[in-house]
């Protein structure tokens, strides 16, 4: 059985900027959504509370950062750079500010609809000069998110997963890398986030099925691993999938897009997310399926892709089971 | 740092600088030299608590916006001199400005008259909007109303540094329609930041005129006493009332003095203008030609050659 890990960002943050006193940890009113309430009532001086004003936030970060802070933002993705994307790129982008943005809710995993929802998040923050754009995919990665981010020279953006979050991997995040999963020649499928879990479930139905899978896992969005990409797909034989909990414009998979087109490859690549629309409130479950990004779709895109029945039901996979989440290299035997 | 000039004095010579500048160069941001040029000659010549520069008085030109690659970036906050803990830091909010600031820059000593002559030239730092890398600037504030919430930023940075020195903003009374200073101001007053203050260029002049025609902010002092700061308003022409006003106690509050002033004081002419102020650009030459010799005279020097 996958384990699952419990609220991973609370004591990840408490345990590593406790340590490093020139952390301040900065709240806009979400710091219980967020899982530092612990840390505010533990070290109340390196917690600054910046109610609900965003635009003030994103500038007042950059004064702290002037003053030889290192602010870690946290707040909800969508309110980091919808209403104060003006002072995201004055304040932080520009200067290349040492500020960690710490984006909770990532995609659709809130009920709270489209004013909650950051489907549009990583389009956006890949765009901006100067950015690192991170995105967490199970516990282990939000284990060492905050020591990765820390560790850069200038902004990033991370998509954090909050709550219960499973483990899937047993070697840390590191910035830049990209994970192999499973080994095969058939199809490349690239998953990101939530969506890495949910590729999980269909992949050892698909490999009974006789699909050979090489299946990736990419956590940094910018800068992105363009060469370790080149190189995996070369030998792929039908064509790419990417799956991801974001608009299918501007996210991983037009980042492939741009891979392949820049290369002149002749891959066919299908693109699996949010397809230029945006969400409702709902369950993680209901709106991966809803919208045609969970491990069923999965399938059925595999099967136009291939041109063939798999003759796989939607109840196969339910009693799919995570297992054996090996890849190829030793550095990633999970 | 004291000037051996007068601040009045200085203020006279950053309205003439100006206005050179924009007769030679048939255009400029010449009515806020009009209503500033006191706030800043006071600023740089008394109030603020500021190192010698670092920076070379001839400016470098542009290097490059800041990247990874970028090692040479620097910003031109070293005019204001380095940053430490017994020194204030000067934020300059009002990027239009950037000229007048270059003028005062130059009548204090701490840029050579020829790096007005890179203003608003290709591959200069010496932009026409202050940009981070400009003379006296530390970031860009092209997008009015993010100075003072960088500034509460660092104030409170310096306070938990336990720092000397203060943070002081220049702005101008048109950001105020933006929300993010009142964001900024709930913020600096919550945390009791007196560390912090701003001197308010109260003109009453925004892009398309006067701000009563455009969308007046009514009574702005009574706003922000409301707000919890200390508010104090002065003629902004007059130095002896800023003299005043830095000294008012402002514990555990910031401090923000509204200068009242005239968007064509010391050129009167300019008034003819009235209410479209924000950029001169003269409509023909005859105009120009009046212009400079009647503002010259005001300004007490022979007309400018062009």
């Amino acid at each position: 059985m996958i384990e699952i890990v419990n609220k991973p960002y609370s004591y990840t943050f408490k345990n590593y900027a406790s340590k490093n006193k020139k952390i301040l940890c900065l709240s806009g009113d979400l710091t219980s959504s967020c899982e530092v309430d612990q840390f505010r009532d533990e070290f109340p001086n390196q917690f600054v509370s910046m109610g609900m004003a965003e635009q003030n936030m994103m500038s007042f970060a950059g004064g702290l950062s002037m003053s030889g802070y290192i602010p870690f933002i946290h707040t909800f993705g969508v309110f980091t750079y919808r209403r104060p994307y003006d002072q995201l790129l004055a304040s932080i982008a520009y200067p290349r500010r040492k500020i960690r943005i710490m984006g909770f809710l990532p995609g659709i995993t809130t009920p709270a609809g489209m004013t909650h929802q950051a489907i549009e998040d990583i389009s956006v923050m890949r765009t901006i000069p100067n950015m690192t754009v991170i995105e967490t995919g199970d516990a282990t990665e939000v284990e060492s998110i905050c020591e990765q981010a820390n560790n850069v020279d200038g902004p990033v953006y991370c998509r954090i997963l909050r709550g219960s979050v499973p483990r899937l991997f047993d070697t840390p995040l590191k910035i830049g890398d990209i994970r192999v999963l499973n080994s095969g020649t058939d199809i490349l499928l690239i998953t990101s986030g939530i969506c890495t879990e949910e590729a999980l479930r269909a992949r050892s139905v698909l490999i009974d099925a006789g699909i050979s899978i090489l299946h990736l896992h990419v956590h940094t969005f910018k800068p992105f691993n363009e060469e370790k990409i080149l190189d995996l797909l070369t030998n792929i034989k039908i064509g790419v999938i990417t799956m991801e909990n974001h608009l299918v414009n501007g996210g991983l998979g037009t980042l492939i897009a741009e891979i392949i087109s820049k290369h002149g490859l002749s891959k066919k690549l299908m693109k699996l997310g949010l397809n230029d629309t945006f969400a409702h409130g709902g369950s993680k479950q209901y709106l991966t399926k809803y919208y045609g990004f969970d491990a069923y779709a999965l399938i059925k895109s595999i099967e136009k892709f291939i041109g063939l029945p798999l003759n796989i039901e939607e109840k196969d996979l339910e009693q799919a089971r995570i297992e054996n989440v090996h890849s190829l290299s030793k550095a990633e035997a999970l | 740092m004291q000037n051996k000039l007068k601040s009045e004095e200085i203020a006279l010579r950053i309205r003439r600088r100006v206005f050179e500048h924009c007769i030679k160069n048939n255009g400029a941001y010449l009515s806020q030299a009009c209503s500033s040029a006191e706030q800043l000659a006071w600023l740089y010549n008394e109030a603020l608590n500021i190192g010698d520069s670092t920076m070379p008085s001839i400016p470098e030109s542009f290097s490059g916006v800041p990247s990874i690659n970028n090692k040479k970036y620097k910003t031109g906050a070293g005019y204001n001199g380095p940053i430490a803990n017994e020194y204030d830091r000067f934020i300059f909010a009002p990027a239009h400005y950037a000229l007048v600031a270059y003028a005062t820059l130059i009548e204090v000593g701490r840029l050579d008259p020829a790096g007005l002559s890179m203003f608003n030239k290709d591959g200069s730092s010496v932009e026409i909007i202050g940009a981070e890398h400009s003379p006296g600037m530390e970031m860009h504030n092209g997008t009015l109303g993010i100075g003072l919430s960088t500034a509460a930023g660092i104030a409170y940075g310096r306070k938990l540094n336990k720092e000397k020195g203060e943070t002081c903003v220049f702005m101008s009374d048109g950001e105020l329609q933006e929300g993010q200073i009142w964001e900024a101001l709930q913020v600096s007053v919550y945390y009791k930041l007196d560390n912090l203050w701003a001197i308010v260029d109260v003109n009453e002049q925004q892009v398309d005129g006067a701000m009563s025609d455009v969308l007046d902010i009514g009574d702005v002092q009574k706003k922000i006493n409301a707000f919890g700061a200390k508010c104090i308003e002065i003629d902004g022409h007059d130095i002896d009332a800023m003299r005043q006003a830095k000294k008012e106690q402002h514990k555990d509050q910031p401090l923000i003095i509204l200068a009242r002033t005239c968007p064509y004081k010391g050129m009167n002419y300019l008034k003819k203008r009235f209410p479209r102020l924000h950029y001169v650009r003269f409509k023909s030459e005859e105009e120009r030609s009046i212009m400079n010799i009647e503002i010259s005279k005001e300004l007490g020097i022979e007309p400018i050659e062009y």
